[in-house]
């Protein structure tokens, strides 16, 4: 299979999905005139590919085992969730928009909910919002541990998944007995939660962040230290600041670039403001901007989110008893007009802009979701880095395909 | 070491070699090739064991005792797969190049010695625990060793995809580099046994192990037969993460599996060549060796086993810690220290050889002599890395410029070059009471 690039350059494309067509075709001029000629090879990562945890396509134009040139393929996951929001009403959406990020379902269930609520002028009782921001923390924590485990696996290291696999189970346990769920909660409401806490559920949830809490340094020990992930990371695909400000990236990545910037913190919803103010919910940035610095704010980050799960237990134990939803007419109608709320996703910055024109389903919502920009940028990092610094990158982008192609 | 104990050179008694009768050798070669492939089944299921042990988990158990039959069910499996051609490999390539990689897996094994002269039981007839040696026993091993990584070489080059030739390249490199390194670490071998023969080697060591009295060329060895056989954390010919299965992507069935059995075999071969010629071959190691029929007889076997399967933990030990290196860190660390190193180390020992064969000079010089060498080794070893860490830091002007978070209704990230006053999160969240919405 051929291509005819827009520069009118003729690529061979050879991968697993083409049927390896061969080495034949467009010859480029080597480096010195009159010396040997040498020929880019494009080599197509994914559609299906170990590095790309699911079907994100990169086509790599290489010299030898330098890339040359990046060209994201996205879209093989796109299920036009977008217009799928249009003929659901804001009950059914709920389930829609957990799905794109499945690793952070429960922090884009919120971001539905809240824009509804906020269209509705709705109030949402206190025990709610405390239950919800500590849900959305446990659901960070699990999210990290994820990137935490599979991020070395990516540069061959094979044992930290199954710490951080230990970890998310121990959460998992917790977040499966409140919501039923282990993936796909389902748990938010508009208005609240499905429903209240079960006994005892609290105790059980602290133990469990305090242990995950207490083994964490372990998976620390196991490979942030190692000198081959030093040098496999230390100064690979720094992301400056420009690039974050032109592509628009956003969460963890964003920060461990210097950006201090966390909706959690300046734009604060759920409980968030309150943690602040009481100094439980710090931003963390760091200002290398290389791969190692990314897989750092994600350690750093599961310590924040588990003081904030801590702190919130506290106040889940003081709080009286009440109501921890609101009760909904049978048919749900957001008033006309036009709101955007975003939030601060485990992987960046998550966003619904919803218009509604007072009907049971929303007449437009957009889904600004953070792996789209994140992953938008890396033609700029990968081109002069060779295929091994390729995996490096990619995995610590830390992105979820169907969050890319929505 | 004193001068009389290893004088000779290019002396070696290797009469009781050769005359064994023609069906011995043959019982020999078959038990050689059964006990290798006996050996791998068992070093996968060991593998996934202690992997598993090492991560929380069980490993295979459930297929005969502890699972030990989990690798022959696999093998099974394995075989009676269907069997893909691609249509753009070259096919007499891509059918010879599997055999090319496991034949001299199996061949390298000809001179290992696994124990001394023994009765054949039945009979009277005694013979060495070893199939054949030669004046030159470990440079066939090398020579043989090096067609092997062909195998791979091809294997990549033939199967007419991308993934696989880049497998295949970066293995030829890998080759070229590792063999030269571990080439180097022998020599140091060669200079104190005064033989190439593998018996000859084993027999030098009756008092003191070489892995003891040459550590740089050990570690040297060690280092570079993990890169020779292409295992972590030197496994960039297949790795997973990058290239699917670098230069086996295209394989499947029997001949998928001749490449698993050739690099398995593999490392048990680089494994009885670093017992053979740093850890006293068959001779039973310490506190063993105070009991006199510790070296007689079929026993040496075992020793020589458990010693190898010492060093097959260390690889599976090396795969469950380790991340793999990037090809040019790879190439630069054996070029740039390993092949240095072996070089002045080769310097000193021939040396101190020259020295203590005239009886010129005391021994605690020697051994201090060894130390020191021993000591910058290491010092060399664990510094070095500090340079590359020297990432280019960028210059970055923070000026104190009027910036509006809230300018534009939503608040946003400083451009570059800008700064939040005061940079609080209090006074950033303050200043917008548009937007701070009246929460619980």
């Amino acid at each position: 299979m051929t291509d005819v690039a827009a520069d009118g350059r003729e690529h061979v494309v050879v991968g697993i999905g083409d049927g390896a067509a061969g080495f034949g075709g467009h010859e480029r001029g080597g480096g010195t005139p009159g010396g040997l000629a040498t020929q880019d090879m494009v080599l197509n990562i994914g559609p299906q590919h170990p590095a790309t945890h699911g079907v994100l396509r990169l086509k790599l134009t290489l010299d030898g085992e330098r890339i040359v040139d990046c060209d994201p393929v996205v879209g093989y996951m796109h299920r036009g969730v977008e217009k799928l929001f249009e003929v659901r009403d804001y009950r059914q959406i709920i389930v829609l928009a957990n799905r794109h990020d499945w690793l952070s379902a429960f922090s884009s269930e919120l971001g539905v909910v809240l824009a509804v609520e906020r269209m509705l002028g709705m109030e949402v009782p206190t025990r709610a919002v405390w239950l919800r921001t500590m849900l959305a923390e446990l659901n960070r924590v699990l999210n990290h541990l994820m990137f935490l485990g599979s991020y070395p696996i990516e540069l061959g290291a094979i044992t930290p998944m199954f710490y951080a696999f230990r970890e998310r189970e121990t959460l998992q346990a917790v977040m499966e007995e409140i919501s039923g769920g282990r993936m796909h909660y389902m748990f938010n409401r508009v208005g609240g939660l499905k429903e209240d806490i079960p006994a005892g559920w609290v105790d059980r949830a602290d133990d469990a962040a305090r242990a995950v809490r207490s083994r964490m340094p372990q998976i620390e020990d196991l490979i942030f230290g190692n000198e081959i992930f030093q040098a496999r990371t230390r100064g690979v695909g720094v992301l400056s600041r420009e690039l974050i400000d032109a592509y628009g990236v956003s969460g963890p990545i964003a920060r461990a670039s210097g950006v201090d910037f966390d909706l959690r913190r300046d734009d604060p919803y759920l409980a968030y403001q309150e943690l602040v103010d009481d100094g439980v919910m710090q931003v963390i940035t760091q200002e290398e901007g290389d791969c190692y610095a990314r897989f750092g704010m994600l350690l750093d980050q599961v310590q924040v989110s588990l003081d904030i799960v801590e702190a919130c237990v506290d106040r889940l134990r003081s709080l009286d008893r009440g109501p921890i939803n609101v009760r909904l007419p049978k048919i749900l109608k957001a008033p006309e007009g036009a709101t955007y709320a975003w939030t601060e996703n485990p992987l960046g910055i998550n966003g619904y802009y919803l218009v509604s024109r007072g009907e049971k389903t929303p007449w437009r919502m957009k889904l600004r979701s953070a792996s789209f920009n994140n992953i938008a940028v890396l033609p700029e990092v990968l081109t002069g880095c060779v295929v091994a610094d390729m995996v490096a990158v990619l995995g610590s982008m830390f992105f979820v395909v169907g969050d890319i192609d929505k | 070491m004193n001068a009389t104990h290893t004088v000779v050179l290019a002396a070696d008694d290797l009469s009781v070699f050769g005359q064994d009768p023609w069906w011995l050798v043959v019982i020999k070669s078959v038990l050689i090739f059964a006990i290798l492939v006996v050996f791998t089944l068992f070093n996968i299921w060991f593998e996934r064991r202690v992997v598993a042990r090492m991560q929380h988990r069980v490993g295979p158990n459930v297929h005969g005792p502890f699972g030990l039959l989990q690798s022959l069910a696999d093998g099974v499996k394995l075989a009676l797969k269907e069997d893909i051609v691609p249509k753009a490999a070259d096919k007499v390539v891509f059918l010879l190049a599997p055999i090319m990689s496991t034949v001299p897996a199996f061949v390298a094994f000809a001179v290992i010695p696994f124990g001394p002269e023994v009765t054949v039981p039945f009979t009277d007839i005694t013979t060495p625990l070893q199939l054949t040696d030669m004046p030159v026993g470990v440079l066939f091993i090398l020579a043989v060793a090096s067609i092997g990584i062909y195998g791979i070489v091809l294997g990549g080059w033939s199967s007419g995809s991308t993934y696989s030739l880049l497998g295949g390249l970066r293995s030829s490199a890998q080759m070229i580099s590792y063999e030269v390194a571990m080439g180097l670490s022998l020599v140091a071998v060669f200079l104190y046994a005064g033989s190439m023969s593998t018996s000859e080697i084993v027999a030098a060591q009756e008092r003191l192990w070489f892995g003891l009295i040459l550590i740089p060329s050990f570690v040297i060895y060690v280092i570079s037969m993990v890169g020779e056989t292409n295992r972590a954390p030197f496994d960039l010919p297949e790795a997973e993460g990058e290239l699917v299965g670098g230069f086996h992507t295209e394989y499947s069935s029997l001949k998928f599996a001749l490449f698993f059995l050739a690099e398995y075999v593999n490392m048990v071969t680089v494994s009885a060549l670093a017992t053979t010629l740093f850890l006293g071959g068959w001779r039973a190691p310490w506190p063993l060796s105070l009991w006199d029929g510790a070296n007689e007889g079929y026993w040496p076997v075992l020793w020589f086993f458990a010693k190898v399967l010492l060093f097959i933990f260390m690889f599976i030990w090396l795969r469950g810690t380790l991340p793999r290196l990037r090809y040019d860190q790879f190439m630069k660390f054996g070029w740039k220290r390993l092949i240095p190193v072996s070089l002045v180390w080769i310097v000193a020992v021939a040396t101190i050889r020259a020295i203590s064969l005239e009886g010129g000079i005391d021994r605690t010089y020697l051994l201090a002599a060894i130390g020191v060498v021993a000591v910058l080794f290491l010092v060399l070893f664990f510094v070095g890395g500090a340079e590359e860490e020297a990432a280019e830091a960028e210059p970055e002007d923070q000026r104190h410029g009027d910036f509006d978070a809230f300018a534009g209704g939503y608040p946003v990230p400083p451009m570059p070059g800008k700064a939040v006053q005061g940079r609080t999160s209090v006074s950033l969240y303050e200043s917008s009471p548009t937007l701070s919405k009246e929460q619980s």
